[in-house]
């Protein structure tokens, strides 16, 4: 199976797993990773610049039409929906909040699984409401590879409960969703 | 805030074809959504479809060519009409510096709001003019094209909520005086003051598919190019360029660049990050 990109919904908690994450990633990680965490409208995204010098791959902030590339870890801009057209660029929108969010996992994932189909993985991870659950429902309909954050595993276990409800592929703790990436991008690399 | 409580799209999601039913508005309508950012149209649609119980596109096609009505609230669904007062208080904050000084040399000011939606900023406008002294001067154009939100504009009437929430706007935006010198509360809500309404004219204006209609100093059109395609993105600049004096100034939402248009070289830059642009001479 060839994937092209991964999608990640984190809310509370998300900082913890977000910095083992970063520091888990090989500089010559394959596919783009596009993460919705739900961070106040008025942040003004300094933790991404912080964040950046955790990573051997670029953090940066989503642009307007921008083309996803490989080798980055997209962020939406704080009180914005992100969302991904059929062509791999992005879209930004000030839609109401889904989920008493925006950006909403929802949006996200919807999106990207509409243009991506099955060459998709999304990941839930720890959190305290619903976001994400029908976007990750979306992904699988569209035949894209799920996988939730055991919530015995999760810091706050809400949102892993919610999105497991979908029978995703995988629910695995943390620190093996880790290993499931860098075992994918050995084998990305191999092909 | 206004909120949505997530909408399964399940059902619709197998059967929709956006291109379609945008093709069926234009054609019997005349609102041209064919250039919108196809992901976010369908997720509007995907969302009447399912609070109208339209199980695929044969049946919306269906609906929109015979019930009047309805598609005129499915027009004004696909709208943006999420907005706020002094949003981005930065923004506010570099116009009062850089724009208001170059507006002050003019004997009479004319402003286009595009896209004004429910008038939060339209209203913030009038707000900062006043306190610069300007208002008496000035004449705000307000347009949109979603009917229900200029009447909504007009009435000028808020929520507590949003209250308190643009009243911190509108203290980050560094604005001189209390923001509740500007409303009356009843109830629930809060009502702008008339005076704020006074040279504000709202119409009815397509960005799409209608024409220049004024020539004037400061255009602001924020986070609606963001919905647009290239094609359209360039149309639409155009016409902002040909409604600008020369020396006006144009205002983009803070995520939005003239940077990938046709006429970036046409202007120069105020505020490259408040998205502030200067019509060159």
């Amino acid at each position: 199976m060839t994937y092209e990109a991964i999608v990640i919904g984190v809310s509370a908690g998300g900082m913890n797993v977000m910095k083992q994450l970063f520091a888990a990633l090989p500089h010559n990680f394959q596919l783009p990773i596009i993460i919705i965490s739900h961070i106040g409208a008025r942040s003004d995204n300094q933790w991404i610049h912080i964040l950046n010098n955790t990573c051997s791959l670029t953090i940066k902030e989503a642009d307007e039409k921008e083309k996803i590339r490989p080798g980055f870890i997209y962020f939406p801009p704080p009180n914005y929906h992100l969302m991904i057209e059929n062509d791999k660029t992005f879209s930004l929108t000030i839609d109401a909040k889904v989920n008493y969010a925006r950006p909403s996992i929802d949006v996200l994932f919807e999106s990207a699984a509409d243009a991506y189909g099955r060459h998709l993985i999304g990941i839930i991870l720890t959190g305290s409401n619903s976001d994400g659950t029908l976007g990750l429902q979306r992904i699988k309909d569209q035949g894209g590879l799920t996988i939730v954050q055991d919530p015995s595993d999760a810091e706050y276990n809400p949102m892993p409960k919610s999105a497991t409800s979908i029978k995703p592929d995988h629910i695995l703790p943390f620190k093996e969703i880790l290993l499931f990436l860098t075992n994918l991008n050995q084998a990305l690399l191999n092909t | 805030m206004e909120d949505h409580t997530p909408v399964d799209h399940s059902q619709p999601h197998r059967n929709i074809n956006p291109a379609a039913i945008l093709e069926t508005i234009f054609s019997r309508y005349g609102y041209d959504f064919r250039h919108y950012s196809e992901a976010h149209i369908k997720r509007r649609l995907l969302n009447s479809m399912v609070r109208w119980r339209i199980p695929d596109t044969e049946h919306m096609k269906e609906r929109i060519l015979t019930d009047e009505a309805f598609a005129a609230t499915l027009v004004n669904d696909l709208s943006i009409t999420v907005t706020e007062m002094f949003r981005d208080p930065d923004f506010y904050r570099s116009l009062r510096t850089h724009v208001i000084p170059i507006l002050k040399t003019y004997p009479f000011i004319k402003i286009w709001h595009a896209g004004c939606s429910t008038g939060e900023e339209a209203y913030s406008m009038a707000i900062l003019l006043t306190e610069e002294g300007l208002y008496d001067r000035s004449t705000i154009y307000a347009t949109d094209f979603n009917q229900q939100a200029l009447n909504f504009a007009k009435e000028g009437i808020y929520s507590n909520d949003l209250a308190r929430e643009y009243t911190i706007n509108y203290q980050l935006a560094g604005c001189k005086s209390s923001f509740s010198d500007y409303y009356t509360s009843q109830y629930d809500h809060v009502i702008m003051h008339k005076s704020l309404r006074r040279n504000i004219l709202w119409a009815n204006h397509n960005l799409v598919t209608d024409s220049v209609f004024a020539e004037v100093h400061l255009i602001l059109c924020r986070n609606v190019m963001i919905y647009f395609d290239k094609v359209l993105q360039n149309q639409v600049q155009k016409l902002f360029y040909e409604s600008l004096i020369k020396g006006g100034v144009l205002c983009l939402g803070s995520k939005e660049s003239l940077k990938f248009t046709n006429v970036y070289d046409r202007y120069s830059e105020i505020d490259k990050a408040q998205r502030i642009y200067k019509k060159k001479y």
